[in-house]
């Protein structure tokens, strides 16, 4: 089974080394990470994409724990979430085919950002069902090249994966 | 005022009290060294890196306090590592600071450039590299928290040459802050509530301790939970000394080399309370048939260590001396009765015990040494044969009272760990028990104890063979013995070559002669005993097989 993982972490140099060194060092497989920072300059946000039955995951997140510069682990899986991921396409497109590909890029609310003699980018942003969707549109088209962000997530509602230094805050 | 970083590093060593320290200088170190020269800090030059991280293991374990070793960048640094997984895998705190090349030629090959941060960062509990001389007195004061609370171990910090030149204010902070890093002390009551319960309920249970135990100091504590519970117990490797082995309750060790009386006592209790111990594979053999009829409750300060290796029924996260104050609490007294009977059968059948046929044998030789040391010593070993009798034929009574390397099983881990205990403990005899295969792992670290009269008495059980491995292949690989006889050199001229003393001893009736002549030489001793030559350790569980099925013995 497959999970998702907000992860706080410190944002020192080497973390996310350390991060991904313990996936790969106890075996644990991960679908995709993404990193940033958050709204705390000090502070940066992976979203990890991990399989793996209770027992992995159990696992995996203690380990995760274990790291100094892991500060707090949400496996948010079974939670109300929204998650996204950014993908950018570059599709084979002579003038053609051009009009079938924006009418595909129109029905999934994705959008050309570069226009080439021969081929469109085309940037598309969405849940991991509409990402698959749109590839598998494109692929009759040929696909020159593809790139994804993997995935973000945030829980939904007043539920935060968030530290708060602010103690007034947390009433 | 301003300080060098070389000088921060000296005044936050004292700050958090260290007392000793385990090194080597080079090139990307001396701001340091130069610092170090005229502090009052007591520095002990070792002859190989390996040698100063084993001494600061050493030293730890012997004292609880940590240990502290340098070296320089580069090749200095690499020596360190071995050192430093061995006391990652024992839970060891230890400090490891080395030089760096200055922050500007970071990542450009340079001289004696190697990423140890990078390299230690499977085997640090952390680590840090230090660009900025003001975050130098924070990171050692983190460094010193991370390495000795929660479970301990090491932490290294990489400081580059010119950070150990800059200067600044210097301020030791009072108390560390790290978001990420809170270890669970308290053990939480429910579970100790359901804990309780279990025990209540229990008719045949067994206390199985680690070497978290005596990393908690929760002797004691452990001590009144078997009493209480009229538990027999059994330790790990790591846990002896937790629990007195001369206690008619006391099971010995477990697992691969341990005695009948445990291994059949864990496999046949409905109630394994395990504490501070991971169930390594050497203890649990195959996992499927150990402990297979208990159900478990399992007490460590890492969480990561519950639920690992087996299933649990009652986990308590916390620092062991803490819960198990908190749990006794909870405990009626039990009586005696068919369970404790019947461990004091199987303890009676079953000793161990080994051929004694009039001629040289290491089991003898390590029942001597506690005879003579009244079971008084610091006893260190190195690895192989000789470190399983070291823990089978001596009886340990007290905590860090022992001191091996289990996890990692690093041979040449004993001399450089002993002159680390005895430099922690001056007033002990302390004793390095050796193959001699191990002994020439690290054999330079006698130059140490010589040169600062560190009066460390290394046994060897000279058997010409590395032992262990040559047990393997007689048992499993039809005695085709691959490489594992050996030769050394005179171990007896090499000593005296050092400026140790140098005893050899063929004979039984020459033992205790000798080992009281090191005892009182109060200098440096080396005693090569030639003893039989194909001794085993026995009894033995094959690798992954179920623990009560054991060989021999
Ligand atoms: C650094 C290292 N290399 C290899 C081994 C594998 N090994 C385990 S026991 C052993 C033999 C040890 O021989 P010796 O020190 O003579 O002790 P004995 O078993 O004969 O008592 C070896 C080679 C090890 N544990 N550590």
């Amino acid at each position: 089974m497959r999970h998702i993982l907000a992860v706080l972490v410190e944002n020192n140099p080497g973390v996310l080394t350390r991060v991904a060194g313990l996936f790969s060092r106890r075996g644990y497989n991960i679908d995709s990470l993404t990193v940033g920072r958050t709204e705390n300059s000090n502070i940066s946000r992976m979203t990890i994409v991990v399989s793996g039955d209770d027992l992995v995951l159990e696992q995996v997140t203690k380990q995760l724990h274990k790291l100094i510069d892991v500060i707090k682990i949400n496996d948010i899986t079974s939670e109300q979430y929204v998650d996204r991921e950014l993908v950018l396409i570059k599709v084979g497109a002579d003038p053609t085919v051009r009009g079938e590909i924006m009418q595909i890029v129109d029905i999934f609310r994705a959008r050309i950002v570069d226009i080439g003699r021969k081929t469109l980018i085309i940037e598309c942003t969405g849940d991991e069902d509409k990402i698959s969707a749109v590839i598998e549109s494109l692929i009759p088209f040929g696909i020159k090249e593809l790139v994804r962000t993997g995935k973000v997530a945030m829980l939904r509602g007043q539920k935060f994966t968030s530290i708060n230094d602010n103690k007034e805050d947390d009433n | 005022m301003q300080l060098s970083g070389a000088e921060i590093i000296i005044k936050s060593l004292k700050e958090e009290g260290v007392e000793a320290i385990f090194g080597y200088p080079g090139g990307q170190i001396l701001p340091f060294y130069d610092a170090l020269y005229d502090s009052g800090l007591k520095h002990y030059l070792v002859r190989h890196e390996q040698g100063a991280a084993h001494a600061a293991d050493g030293y730890a374990r012997a004292t609880g306090k940590p240990g502290v070793c340098v070296a320089t960048s580069g090749p200095g640094a690499t020596n360190l590592v071995t050192g430093i997984a061995n006391a990652y895998m024992d839970s060891v705190p230890i400090i490891a600071l080395t030089g760096q090349v200055p922050c500007g030629m970071l990542g450009k090959d340079s001289f004696q450039e190697a990423d140890i941060t990078g390299i230690t960062l499977p085997i640090t509990k952390h680590n840090y590299l230090v660009n900025d001389v003001k975050d130098l007195a924070r990171t050692i004061k983190e460094s010193f928290h991370i390495a000795t609370t929660g479970r301990p171990g090491p932490v290294l910090i990489d400081l580059p040459k010119d950070v150990q030149v800059a200067k600044t204010k210097f301020k030791y902070p009072e108390d560390v802050s790290l978001k990420g890093y809170k270890p669970i002390l308290k053990g939480n009551k429910g579970q100790i509530g359901q804990a309780a319960k279990l025990i209540g309920n229990a008719k045949r249970p067994v206390i199985y301790c680690g070497g978290g135990v005596i990393v908690s100091g929760a002797n004691a504590e452990l001590f009144r939970l078997a009493e209480l519970t009229l538990s027999p117990v059994t330790t790990t490797l790591l846990g002896k000394g937790a629990f007195p082995e001369t206690h008619p309750m006391s099971l010995g060790m477990l697992g691969m080399h341990g005695t009948k009386a445990a291994n059949y006592a864990v496999s046949e209790c409905d109630l394994l309370i395990a504490v501070g111990a991971r169930f390594d594979d050497r203890v649990t053999g195959k996992i499927d048939e150990f402990a297979a009829k208990a159900r478990v409750i399992h007490i460590d300060v890492d969480p990561a260590e519950i639920g690992k290796n087996v299933k649990v029924d009652v986990p308590i996260v916390g620092d062991v001396k803490k819960v198990l104050a908190q749990l006794n609490e909870k405990l009626e007294q039990q009586l005696s009765g068919e369970w404790q009977d019947k461990i004091a059968q199987w303890k009676e059948k079953h000793p161990l015990s080994y051929g004694a046929n009039g001629k040289l044998k290491p089991q003898f030789i390590i029942e001597q040494i506690y005879e003579v040391t009244r079971g008084d010593a610091i006893i260190v070993t190195e690895v192989g044969q000789n470190q399983m009798w070291a823990a089978q034929y001596y009886k340990y009574t007290r905590p860090r009272t022992f001191i091996s390397s289990g996890g990692l099983g690093t041979m040449g881990y004993g001399l450089p760990a002993a002159i680390g205990a005895q430099v922690g403990c001056p007033d002990s005899v302390v004793i390095d028990i050796a193959g001699d295969g191990s002994i020439q792992m690290n054999i330079q670290e006698l130059a140490t104890a010589v040169h600062y009269n560190i009066p460390v008495i290394v046994v060897i059980l000279n058997n010409n063979f590395l032992g262990m491995v040559r047990q393997w292949q007689e048992i499993f690989y039809d005695r085709r013995y691959s490489y594992t006889e050996i030769t050394g050199p005179d171990f007896v001229k090499l000593a005296e070559a050092y400026g140790a003393v140098g005893l050899r001893v063929t004979e039984p009736n020459e033992v205790k002669p000798a080992l009281k002549k090191a005892i009182e030489a109060k200098r440096p001793v080396l005693i090569d005993f030639v003893v039989e030559r194909e001794e085993n350790v026995f009894p033995m569980v094959p690798p992954g097989g179920a623990i009560h099925k054991m060989l021999g013995g």
